[in-house]
């Protein structure tokens, strides 16, 4: 009876909006390659993490005061006098360094199994474009409790735009909208942090799904699952129904459906991540001054310099790469190249094996120096400036440029292994 | 369509005729939206020039003021100090102070008005962080030059007239703001002397 009303009632709506089709298509009959391994979880944690700093930034902005005379207390009183405040404002803060985390981790898998070459360029570029849309947020975020290491943070940042040639005072101004940084300032990056940057932050995740979806997802072993329409042996075929947007047009293999098969697989992951989020939200919220730096609980105040200005620890990498080149416009141009590269991995990439499984022991080498290169690169950020450490510091950015042109030079002849037709079991 | 006469010439205008006014009209929108973001009538009344008396300030001293929430920097140089600013110019990337990070009126050997005085924005020109006065023991960071600024964030080293070293990230001299002495003792920041005169 219940049964028959719920089919009714579906019925009616699928007449008129396609729900069902859009559950099969993209959970219950999405064909997703049956070897994910943990590498595969943070896509999914990283849907919650945003889905975390949303509904507790909704809830943060109910009682904060963005402006430059209310807005340190605002976040004091958010901290001591509203119930749960504190952990509204835990949840927030945890969630943007557990945001980095997993994101990172999510570029590694695709680094690790080459997810981002043809014909998942797109797909790439999208992530890339959330990524950098991701560092705004959580560039102006920062500036929102308008303690004093979010103001020289910010500071240091914005200055950066002055290193553009002849209209850079007048930008860095425009960007102020004051002559310092100032009220004007934080209420402009707060409209950008509340409302701007999510809605574009969404929009991008929402493509990035779409792309995937369209050109099937990567996996450890970098063998596609879709094979040329009949090339496959009826018996060898997938068990699983697939939607037909899938299977009408390829022979699908060593595939499971996403729902239930990856949800309950991801549901794991939530649990075991949400063990450590709850670790750090509850027991180190300020993750040891990294998370939080001991300026930050001083107010914003222009006159007084902290004595080390640190960004906070996701932004390290590419801090130091600014650092170490003693030269205000090239330091700005090296930073953004760090990132500008990572958009063109798909065209330094010539190569056409997608696993670092069978690929030449080079590009083995090759991704290892390079995290280690970008791990070194964010400890250093964090660090202040010594010879030593800025020694340190140019070896390192040298691996991680390097990684992008080593891999230009060795990807067009690589001495990869010989690839399987199929996954194994 | 397909059986329908059409003007292909005069489409193609109409097309085009429409983009262009339709582009006008998003430039012509867009500007509210980017001019908002200039500093406001109220943001540029308090940048108003402030007054500092320097009376008070011992030789070798510096005080700082506040103009338009950036420190400045006022120092009563000693006259080694000022004798001594030639002393070191090989080390300096722009002892002349030939780029525009002064008034011309300050475009000397001092980067001052008097001798006696530097005034100059406490803003680093690296990432704009306030760099340290160190008088006596500016040695550590320069060897042979007892004075000069240091700054924390990023290691750049100035001289007492805020002439940037060499090797360090900051790429210019400190910026020396408009100025001008009402009396003796009377500093103006943010007005030149010939403007002055004017008001005055």
């Amino acid at each position: 009876m219940l049964m028959k009303l719920f089919t009714d009632f579906m019925g009616w709506i699928d007449k008129r909006l396609p729900v069902t089709d859009a559950w099969n298509k993209h959970l219950a009959q999405y064909p997703a390659p049956k070897n994910f391994n943990f590498w595969y979880f943070f896509g999914s944690l990283a849907m919650l993490v945003l889905v975390n700093q949303i509904l507790t930034g909704i809830w943060l902005t109910m009682n904060y005061e963005p402006s430059g005379d209310g807005a340190f207390a605002s976040i004091e009183y958010i901290m001591r006098d509203v119930d749960f405040g504190w952990l509204l404002r835990y949840m927030h803060s945890t969630g943007a360094s557990a945001f980095f985390v997993v994101v990172y981790m999510h570029m590694m898998r695709g680094l690790m199994y080459g997810s981002y070459q043809k014909p998942r360029e797109l797909l790439w570029i999208f992530g890339m474009l959330i990524f950098l849309v991701l560092m705004a947020e959580a560039f102006m975020g920062y500036l929102l409790p308008w303690g004093n290491m979010s103001y020289w943070g910010a500071q240091v940042i914005i200055s950066l735009f002055g290193a553009v040639p002849i209209i850079g005072d007048d930008l860095t101004l425009w960007i102020r909208g004051d002559y310092v940084i100032s009220g004007a300032t934080l209420n402009r990056f707060f409209a950008l942090h509340v409302i701007a940057m999510p809605l574009v932050l969404v929009i991008l995740v929402f493509l990035h799904i779409l792309a995937l979806h369209e050109v099937g997802s990567n996996n450890p072993e970098g063998i596609d699952i879709k094979k040329p329409k009949g090339s496959v042996k009826p018996e060898e075929l997938s068990k699983f129904t697939f939607h037909k947007q899938y299977s009408a047009n390829y022979d699908i293999v060593d595939a499971v459906p996403f729902h239930p098969y990856y949800t309950v697989k991801d549901i794991m992951g939530v649990v075991g991540f949400l063990f450590l989020f709850c670790w750090v939200m509850f027991f180190a919220p300020e993750g040891g001054g990294y998370f939080m730096e001991a300026p930050n609980f001083t107010p914003a105040n222009g006159l007084k310099t902290p004595e080390h200005i640190a960004p906070v620890w996701y932004f390290g990498p590419f801090y130091t790469i600014l650092r170490v080149i003693p030269d205000k416009l090239l330091g700005a141009v090296g930073m953004f190249s760090a990132i500008i590269v990572l958009f063109l991995l798909p065209w330094f990439d010539r190569g056409t094996v997608k696993s670092v499984r069978y690929r030449s022991k080079w590009h083995l080498i090759n991704l290892i120096q390079f995290a280690i290169c970008f791990v070194v690169l964010g400890a250093l950020g964090t660090m202040p400036a010594t010879p030593v450490a800025n020694m340190i510091g140019v070896i390192a950015s040298f691996g991680y440029f390097g990684f992008f042109v080593a891999l230009w030079f060795y990807s067009k002849n690589e001495n990869t292994k010989p690839m399987p037709e199929r996954i194994a079991d | 369509m397909s059986n329908v006469p059409v003007n292909n010439g005069r489409r193609r205008f109409l097309t085009a005729a429409t983009a262009v006014v339709g582009g006008v009209g998003v430039v012509g929108a867009a500007v509210p939206f980017i001019a908002s973001w200039n500093p406001s009538a109220r943001a540029k009344a308090a940048g108003a020039p402030v007054e500092v008396n320097v009376g008070k300030i011992q030789p070798g001293q510096l005080i700082r003021a506040e103009w338009r929430g950036k420190p400045v920097y006022v120092v009563r140089r000693t006259e080694k100090t000022v004798s001594d600013l030639a002393k070191h110019d090989d080390q300096l990337r722009d002892p002349n102070s030939e780029k525009a990070q002064q008034p011309s009126y300050a475009t000397n050997a001092y980067r001052s008005i008097k001798p006696e005085f530097l005034v100059a924005l406490g803003v680093c020109t690296h990432l704009g962080c306030a760099p340290t006065h160190h008088g006596g023991d500016f040695e550590e960071f320069v060897e042979g030059v007892p004075n000069g600024f240091f700054c924390p964030c990023h290691g750049s080293k100035f001289d007492m007239a805020g002439r940037v070293f060499q090797g360090v990230p900051a790429p210019l001299n400190l910026v020396v703001p408009e100025h001008s002495f009402i009396s003796d003792d009377t500093l103006l920041i943010g007005v030149g002397p010939d403007a002055n005169k004017g008001d005055a």
